[in-house]
């Protein structure tokens, strides 16, 4: 049972992209309602810096002009759902030849890597951990050590980022505090470059996974106790299966359901970065792009940038829906279940 | 059928679940054994220490409770305070469970197939093949459809879901059964069918059982004897044709009196007053404070049992 039908299929792949429709609508209209006018925005940040303006009036119709922001709304609302489709947003408000995509792509693969790999790293380590945590067979020892990994979650991780940089990078030398990689290598598939990227991603890796992985150990914890009170689990016990078989095939097998799904939400904020671990360590990803977007009021590369995210959460969303039956089979994508 | 060899021996067991207020005493001196091929009931009302018992049997009693003493006795050999390890080896093999949920008590994302080989595997070598006609057998044993092996428990219904479970205890020709309330959560119908498969298994075993229950009437049905629970305390045990004919202990007579009847209309008898604290239980007789016929020599010190008739014993001061 619990086959993947076409209908159910179809059914997710279109509330996928009613999904995408729908936020994407919304990250178009929300400026829009702001009332700020980002040419306006523009102009008083030239004044700023140069002083005074000839012809401000002039330079605003004509940046209004050539963005489109002259034309109906309706109009504007057609032109962008063509930018999104073809994921071109258009010049970036901030820095005008450019294209907004431009401006995100040179960003996407840092913080897909290190975010990924320390959302996967950080999931694992706190699942387990929770999970050991919520056990009553964990041997003695090893749960009165436990909890000590947990305090870092309480450090919030930009704090824990500088300790690192002060410590690690400034005192000891160890590793490098800031960026993608030093200037010395050239960028490209070769091993010293490779090597670089890999150490300058150590200290931002650390500082998430550790502040982070409490958060999912404290939470299969609950989980976990919740699953060692169920009959099935005492039965498991009764059978005299191994502790292991009973931990794993009997525990976590059932508390990780609920960890799992948060987990795939969790998949979009992928993109939005952490925005102040990146900042911190100046990594050149889209969380550091966006929050220097929003500073200049760049709202086509925030568009960009959240329409990302808004794909990929209902990307992970979907996968997700399709995936579930098989991790859990009393969901069935089937309408009427025969009993 | 029953011989006269005990296969389960339960000698002054003591159980305590220790709470910052003070140790709970929810199973006292409690003395009980079965026989070869014998269905012992345990009854008594909620919270009168007859799971407490069975998960001292199993060894399974969960913190913060505590097998403070006694011995279990399982043909002859004590089991408690066994290392777990020996204690595994001892479990489904000789010692299973039909546990109280029928709901909950399968693991609702394996396969039925999955968990009722895991118990198999555990403890002998079968594999392949072999292991799966057994499942078929144990399945077609307890009237259950060979297609059921492929199924999810949530494809079940409540009375197959406890079938699967009796087919899983019997797997191994255990020693002896625990069934904690093995029907407590169906409907009367299928109540009656859960009871005949559970009675039948028995019948073409002969396994030793423990019921554990509070419906009188279905005890009268399916028991050989009898062992009424009270706070924690033994008070009578008896064959259970004996125990119905003449019930001596005040509290079983109310269990019995509380079984409906078609022929007479009778009120419901609700005892008066509540069960003490059973942290801090009274010096004397357990019951004496929901006793109608309690008296001053109730509260000096606990009755001992006494044989009023052939294997019938009861604690209560008035014989």
């Amino acid at each position: 049972m619990g086959g993947l039908t076409r209908s159910y299929f179809i059914q997710r792949v279109l509330m996928f992209f009613l999904t995408i429709w729908i936020g994407v609508t919304l990250t178009f209209v929300i400026p829009r309602l702001s009332g700020s006018d980002p040419t306006t925005a523009m102009l008083l940040t030239m004044m700023n810096q140069r002083g005074y303006v000839e012809n401000a009036d002039k330079i605003i119709e004509s940046y209004k002009t050539s963005f489109g922001l002259n034309d109906p709304l309706p109009i504007q609302y057609i032109r962008y759902l063509g930018h999104v489709v073809r994921f071109d947003y258009g010049f970036s408000f901030a820095r005008f030849p450019t294209a907004a995509w431009d401006m995100v792509t040179p960003a996407l693969p840092w913080t897909l890597i290190l975010l990924s790999v320390a959302a996967v790293l950080s999931f694992l380590i706190g699942v387990t951990v929770g999970s050991l945590m919520g056990w009553r067979k964990t041997p003695r020892w090893l749960q009165s050590i436990l909890p000590i990994s947990l305090t870092f979650t309480s450090i919030p991780y930009f704090m824990f980022g500088i300790l690192l940089i002060s410590i690690i990078a400034f005192k000891l030398h160890w590793l490098p505090a800031t960026g993608g990689y030093s200037r010395s290598v050239d960028p490209g598939w070769n091993l010293p470059f490779i090597k670089d990227v890999l150490l300058h991603a150590v200290l931002p890796l650390i500082s998430i996974v550790l502040t982070s992985m409490g958060g999912w150990a404290l939470g299969m914890r609950g989980l976990m106790i919740g699953v060692n009170n169920e009959d099935y689990f005492l039965l498991a016990q009764a059978k005299g299966l191994s502790p292991a078989r009973v931990f794993f095939r009997y525990g976590i097998r059932n508390a990780i359901l609920p960890a799992l799904t948060a987990f795939a939400l969790g998949i979009g904020s992928l993109i939005g970065g952490s925005i102040l671990v990146e900042f911190i360590f100046a990594y050149p990803g889209t969380g550091y792009t966006l929050y220097r977007a929003i500073q200049e009021q760049d709202y086509t590369v925030i568009q960009t940038i959240t329409n990302l995210i808004i794909i990929i959460t209902a990307a992970g969303v979907l996968i997700l829906d399709l995936l579930y039956p098989l991790i859990d089979p009393r969901i069935t994508y089937k309408r009427n279940v025969a009993s | 059928m029953a011989s006269d060899q005990k296969v389960l021996e339960v000698n002054d067991l003591n159980v305590h679940y220790f709470t910052p207020r003070g140790a709970v005493i929810a199973a006292n001196a409690v003395n009980l054994y079965v026989k070869e091929g014998e269905i012992v009931g345990l009854v008594g009302e909620s919270g009168c220490g007859k799971t407490t018992v069975a998960m001292s049997i199993l060894q399974m009693v969960s913190a913060p409770g505590r097998i403070v003493g006694g011995e279990i006795k399982i043909e002859g050999q004590n089991i408690v305070n066994l290392p777990e390890k020996e204690l595994r080896k001892i479990r489904w093999r000789k010692l299973a469970l039909i546990p109280q949920g029928a709901m909950n008590s399968l693991n609702p994302v394996i396969k039925i197939r999955e968990q009722m080989e895991d118990g198999i595997t555990a403890h002998e070598k079968v594999r392949g093949v072999a292991l799966r006609d057994k499942v078929f057998k144990l399945l077609n044993d307890v009237g259950l459809p060979e297609r059921v092996y492929n199924m999810f428990p949530h494809e079940l219904s409540g009375g197959m879901k406890q079938r699967v479970c009796i087919a899983m205890a019997v797997a191994l020709n255990p020693v002896i059964i625990i069934a904690d309330e093995p029907t407590s959560a169906l409907d009367v119908v299928v109540q009656r069918v859960v009871a005949q498969t559970l009675l039948d298994v028995k019948t073409r075993l002969g396994v030793s059982m423990i019921m554990i229950g509070h419906d009188m009437g279905l005890q009268a049905q399916m028991v050989d004897r009898v062992a009424v629970m009270y706070a924690g305390n033994l008070v009578e045990v008896g064959p259970v044709g004996s125990i119905f004919e003449h019930p001596y202990h005040p509290y079983t007579r109310l269990l019995i009196d509380a079984i409906p009847s078609t022929k007479q209309k009778k009120s419901l008898k609700v005892t008066e007053g509540l069960t003490h604290d059973l942290r801090n239980p009274p010096r004397g007789c357990c019951f004496q404070f929901r006793c109608p016929f309690v008296r001053d020599a109730c509260r000096e010190k606990p009755p001992a049992f006494k044989q009023m008739a052939p294997d019938h014993f009861v604690a209560c001061v008035q014989y």
